[in-house]
């Protein structure tokens, strides 16, 4: 049994193979691999005896269900109307200089990817990102590349 | 801060986030007293909904209890995503306790035995410090005999799941689409089953209520608008934050304590609100009469402030880029609508299309108004009108 | 009784059930609402909101398909206001429609193409949002296209495949502007669970999904003075083309659809029921075998209960998701295919044709037949046994363009050989009639004795129901069918997958025991089929269904084993039932396949 397969079987034993437990199974997955992909989404989909196309089209409904590669490190800076207004272009070209790839698209060792996303609650904070299920605020043009100089000596 | 003779200082209420360790005794002392004296108490207090649609909390309660349904529930919407909103994550990390008193009194009285929490994806890491919270509070309940237990429900990234019906749906493993109404989730909500979903502020301020006695609260505020409200300050102001305030003043108060000197409008309500322009600061009060804190969606407190400095363009766009993108697609009006309302105002920005052009989106947002499936693609046109009809210059090229 | 409501609609009061919509009371009064996202077949979705309506004393317009109906409700269905917003709204789906409506193949048939129509959209004064849009048209399956640019979201295909079928080949997927239907991952729908059993071009408003279509190859082969073009007509097709031409719904057209077909060029005109019949035959001996090894030989490998195997919607769907299932499917080809292999081996030699100059084509009431033809393994002729599928509404198609004025045609008889079928094949196209012909015949060859039903018609097994069942006692057996004295046999017939999703689970729980089952993939059979006519209801199915077996009380033959040219069949070229022969060329096996 490959660890997907583990992944997904240990999920679904903790929450059950109703449809209701479908969100919390497919975080389960983003938690360990940062995407669901399409082999994961078609074994949940037998595991829980839902049809594949429906997991994947309810996956595709959720901003932080990605259905697409990530890195290990998923940025996501806030591109609503505060954060905008603080000056969240500059962070993501302070990122993007710094990773050296653009907003959707992942760093080559897949350590990190930059995306944008819609209000994280921080406003009063502005701007602000997730990195991973972890918040920063106030950023700054150097403050944010010392975040990810941390993150880059992480293994 | 301006200085006018005529400034009068907004009263800061420390209700919500007065720290009180009493929350035993305050369920003892409900769960004494008969359901039927707790509905009234919650009716007279004249708490509506804060999450934004203000649909009266007492009320909500009293139609989840008449149903004869044995399995019931009662969920808090912490699914806090209206642009500028960030009161409810902030009244979770602070005041957990008085939140899952709320939904305690709640499930005693309409006879639910388990509660959920739906946190916002964003605010995961809540999740440690709620969990501890949930355990000793479970001990409580326990300790006072109530059969009753709250989960955290986890989203995932969907503005669209703080619409309560959409936010059901999600929790059933779906897409988070708005249900079609009626029935209400009162009648028919989780997995078919009566379900109170209350705004995490709501349940807080019954807790005020519980304590403190419904005219306690009832006497804050004004005509239909009674209590206390957590505001979340952002955008082009010194102080920005959390702030409890007495619901009824006018956004000219407001601007007096929260703006610079230099502020061109403000946005109540988040990007589903309403922007009022400094020549009716005045005229504008904050509550649920007239133009309200938001409309039928969880907005419910967001203050933005604009200076001269800011492009109401760009605010525009920013919004529908947002809605065109969080909209759930499955209506007619809501998904195409956004699309049209975005490509139109660039399109005349550019000068792709005359200036009349925006009096056929505002007619379009007329259409939207009146005809889309959820709160959501219906209070698009709330900013939208709002800006186009105040700035209209700033639109055209 | 259900409780009474009343309100008025438009000033005029109705009084209607409770659990009754806005929708269904203004149909009480004759006030027509219009409708996209709505379908009698389906659960209301209440999304495209082109129904809405004016409720006094609501400040919003309420969607009339959604909303039940209540004590003391005003509505209006044509004020300014609505007419405002309705125009509106189907101004706004144009914008995200591909408009090439002369391109179209639903040209004339389009729900959204009548409304335009109705509400004069003239002018387009919004955004055309199709530029921008990265729509795609799937092509790859043989039987179904999907063109995103012509979809309107309204989800009645993704209610119908889960609904309906429970197959959810397709689902709603991504929010807001980049909402679509898409199905696992955006993959070809000939790679996914697809069944391509067409019913959701069925409950399409739009041209987005349609049938893949073979009209102008079928063209050319008929031009080719080299080929012999032949074409069998499946039985449902008779029942449908006329309602697809603009006769009544359940006009049997069996003799013009003859004439029409010879008009249009083609050499020979055969008939379908043929191997219907043949199929009674290979699968009713087929089902006697089973019954013995599992009752005489005590054969623990024997399936039971044996399911038919015609409808290649059914077929494809065990496949995918019940394959463990697979040894219960008759090992029969559908009737489509076994007139194919014998078309370019019996039929070729009987008529002196070299069979690699025969273009094999069939009208059927189905897409799935379209992949059927294209299974790999369809070539036990030595060549391709089916060449062109073509629907009923592709048939209508070319007659059209023949200029046929095809009420005006008189009768014709289909030619020989391979021409003649049985009532027993012409039920097939309705549920529960491969199980009835079934009957007609095995109960006949086991006891000596007409099945015991008044006029051979059992009725236990016809109907719209989802599942029906009957039980046959066999008394009175002639000898070498002496095992079976006093056997009841066990039948269920089923129709919609979904129905036949609920009866296989039924089955394998162990709540039901049958010796042999009917499924059809698409509700009412192939009457109700992906390639038949729109729109469709149950009323409609009905009366397709009454048409049938019309058509069979009024046949000669109503038994397969009593056609002649099933008997000469046999004595000249197959022998017997399942021979060496018949298993070469009647016969085939089927194949697990992924669950997406």
């Amino acid at each position: 049994m490959d660890f997907q397969e583990k992944l997904v079987q240990n999920l679904v034993s903790k929450y059950g193979r109703d449809r209701e437990n479908l969100l919390p199974i497919l975080q389960g997955v983003i938690d360990q691999e940062r995407y669901l992909s399409e082999e994961v989404i078609l074994k949940i989909a037998k595991e829980m005896s839902i049809p594949a196309a429906h997991v994947y089209g309810t996956a595709s409904f959720y901003s932080f269900l990605d259905i697409e590669p990530r890195g290990k490190y998923v940025i996501r800076v806030c591109k609503t109307i505060t954060c905008a207004m603080k000056g969240k272009n500059q962070i993501i070209l302070a990122i993007e200089d710094f990773l050296k790839i653009k907003v959707g698209e992942t760093t080559i060792d897949k350590k990190f990817t930059i995306l944008q996303t819609n209000c994280l609650g921080w406003c009063h904070k502005a701007p602000a990102m997730l990195i991973n299920d972890e918040v920063y605020t106030e950023l700054t043009t150097e403050s944010v590349v010392d975040i990810l100089r941390e993150y880059k000596a992480k293994e | 801060m301006t200085t006018t003779a005529a400034k009068k200082q907004l009263h800061r209420i420390d209700l919500i986030f007065k720290h009180e360790d009493d929350c035993k005794e305050i369920l003892r002392n409900a769960f004494s007293r008969s359901d039927q004296e707790i509905v009234n108490e919650m009716v007279n207090s004249g708490l509506k909904g804060r999450g934004g649609a203000g649909f009266p909390t007492g009320l909500k309660w009293k139609l989840a209890a008449e149903s004869d349904e044995k399995e019931k529930y009662v969920i808090c919407n912490a699914d806090e995503g209206e642009p500028g909103t960030f009161k409810d994550r902030e009244i979770l990390s602070r005041v957990p306790h008085k939140v899952l008193s709320g939904m305690a009194v709640c499930a005693k009285i309409i006879g639910a035995q388990k509660g959920y929490i739906y946190l916002r994806g964003e605010y995961k890491f809540l999740v440690p410090d709620l969990n501890k919270e949930l355990g000793k509070f479970h001990d409580i309940l326990d300790d006072l005999g109530l059969d009753f237990r709250v989960e955290i429900f986890l989203g995932s990234g969907a503005y669209i799941c703080g619409e309560e019906s959409a936010l059901i749906e999600s929790m059933e493993g779906k897409r988070g689409e708005p249900r079609n109404k009626p029935p209400f989730p009162s009648v028919r909500g989780f997995k078919g089953k009566p379900t109170v979903v209350n705004n995490v502020e709501t349940l807080a301020h019954s807790y005020t209520i519980l304590k403190f006695g419904a005219k306690k609260f009832r006497d804050l505020g004004v005509k239909d608008s009674r209590g206390s409200k957590v505001f979340s300050v952002s955008g082009d102001t010194p102080i920005p934050g959390i702030y409890e305030l007495e619901l009824g003043m006018t956004v000219q108060d407001f601007v007096d304590d929260f703006s610079d000197g230099d502020c061109k409008a403000v946005q109540v309500g988040g990007a589903s609100g309403f922007l009022v322009p400094r020549k009716r600061f005045g005229k504008t009060t904050i509550g649920y009469e007239g133009k309200l804190t938001g409309i039928s969606l969880p907005t419910g407190g967001s203050m933005m402030i604009f200076n001269s400095s800011r492009s109401m363009y760009n605010v525009l766009n920013n919004y529908l880029e947002f809605f065109e993108e969080e909209s759930c697609g499955q209506c007619t009006p809501c998904r195409v609508g956004c699309q049209q309302l975005l490509k139109g105002i660039r399109a005349v920005k550019r000068g792709e299309k005359p200036a009349s052009y925006l009096d056929q989106l505002l007619k379009l947002t007329e259409t939207m108004k009146l005809t889309a499936k959820c709160g959501l693609g219906q209070s698009v046109a709330n900013s939208f009108s709002s800006i186009v009809e105040n700035f209209r210059e700033e639109m055209i090229y | 009784m259900a409780n009474m409501v009343n309100l008025t609609i438009n000033g005029i009061a109705v009084s209607v059930e409770e659990d009754k919509t806005i929708l269904e009371a203004a149909k009480h009064l004759h006030i027509k609402i219009p409708t996209l996202c709505y379908h009698k077949d389906l659960c209301v979705a209440g999304n495209c909101r082109v129904c809405v309506v004016e409720q006094v004393g609501n400040h919003k317009l309420v969607a009339s398909c959604a909303t039940p109906v209540a004590e003391g409700m005003e509505i209006n269905t044509n004020t300014l206001k609505v007419r405002n917003c309705r125009k509106h709204i189907i101004e706004l789906l144009l914008t995200e429609h591909r408009e090439e409506c002369t391109k179209c193949y639903r040209n004339g048939h389009c729900e959204l193409q009548a409304l335009a129509a109705e509400y004069q959209i003239t002018n387009q004064d919004f955004i055309d949002l199709v530029p921008d849009k990265n729509y795609t048209i799937d092509m790859l399956s043989p039987a179904i296209v999907k063109d995103d640019s012509k979809c309107i979201r309204c989800q009645r295909c993704v209610r119908t495949c889960a609904e309906i079928q429970s197959v959810g080949a397709i689902a709603v997927a991504h929010k807001g502007s980049e909402m679509k239907i898409s199905t696992f991952f955006d993959r070809s729908l000939d790679e996914v669970v697809c069944t391509n059993c067409g019913q959701c071009i069925v409950h399409c408003p739009t041209g987005a999904l349609t049938e893949k279509s073979y009209v102008e190859n079928v063209w050319d082969a008929i031009a080719d003075p080299d080929t012999h073009v032949i074409v069998q007509t499946a039985p449902a097709v008779r029942i449908g083309l006329g309602e697809e031409l603009g006769l009544g719904i359940g006009t049997r057209v069996t003799g013009k659809m003859v004439s029409a077909l010879k008009r249009l060029g083609f050499d020979s005109v055969l008939d379908t029921d043929f191997t219907a019949d043949l199929t009674i035959m290979e699968e009713g001996t087929e089902l006697l075998t089973r019954l013995k090894r599992a009752l005489v030989d005590d054969d623990p490998e024997v399936a039971l209960p044996m399911a038919t195997s015609c409808s290649p919607g059914w077929v494809k769907y065990i496949e995918h998701k019940y394959p463990e299932y697979l040894p219960n499917l008759s090992s029969c080809k559908s009737p489509q295919q076994m007139f194919g292999a014998l078309a370019k081996t019996y039929y070729a030699k009987n008529i002196e044709v070299d069979p690699e100059n025969i273009v094999s084509v069939s009208i059927m009431p189905c897409t799935a037949k379209k992949f059927e033809a294209n299974r790999p393994e369809m070539k036990d002729s030595g060549y391709k046994d089916v060449d062109f599928v073509l629907t009923t509404r592709e048939l209508a198609v070319m007659i059209r363009q023949a200029g046929i004025e095809f009420e005006k045609l008189n009768d014709e008889s289909f030619d020989s050989i391979m021409g003649i079928g049985s009532g027993a094949g012409v039920i097939f196209g309705a549920s529960g009639g491969v199980m009835e012909a079934a009957l007609r015949t095995a109960y006949e060859i086991v006891t000596g004795r007409e099945v015991p039903f008044d006029n051979l018609e059992i009725t236990p097994v016809r109907g719209l129901e989802g599942v029906k069942e009957a039980t046959v006692k066999i008394e009175g057996t002639i000898e070498a069918w002496s095992f079976l004295e006093g056997v009841e046999l066990k039948c269920a017939i089923t129709n919609g997958l979904e129905n036949a999703h609920q009866l296989l689970d039924a089955i394998r729980k162990g709540d039901k025991f049958y010796h042999f089952i009917e499924v059809m993939a698409c509700p009412g059979g192939c009457l109700g089929g992906g390639g038949q006519p729109f729109p469709v209801d149950n009323e409609i199915r009905l009366k397709r269904m009454n048409a049938l077996y019309e058509e069979d009380r009024n046949l000669p033959i109503r038994k397969a084993h009593e056609n002649p040219e099933i008997i000469q069949v046999y004595k000249e070229f197959l022998e017997e039932p399942l021979s060496h022969k018949s298993h070469k060329l009647l016969h085939t096996s089927y194949v697990k396949r992924e669950q997406y």
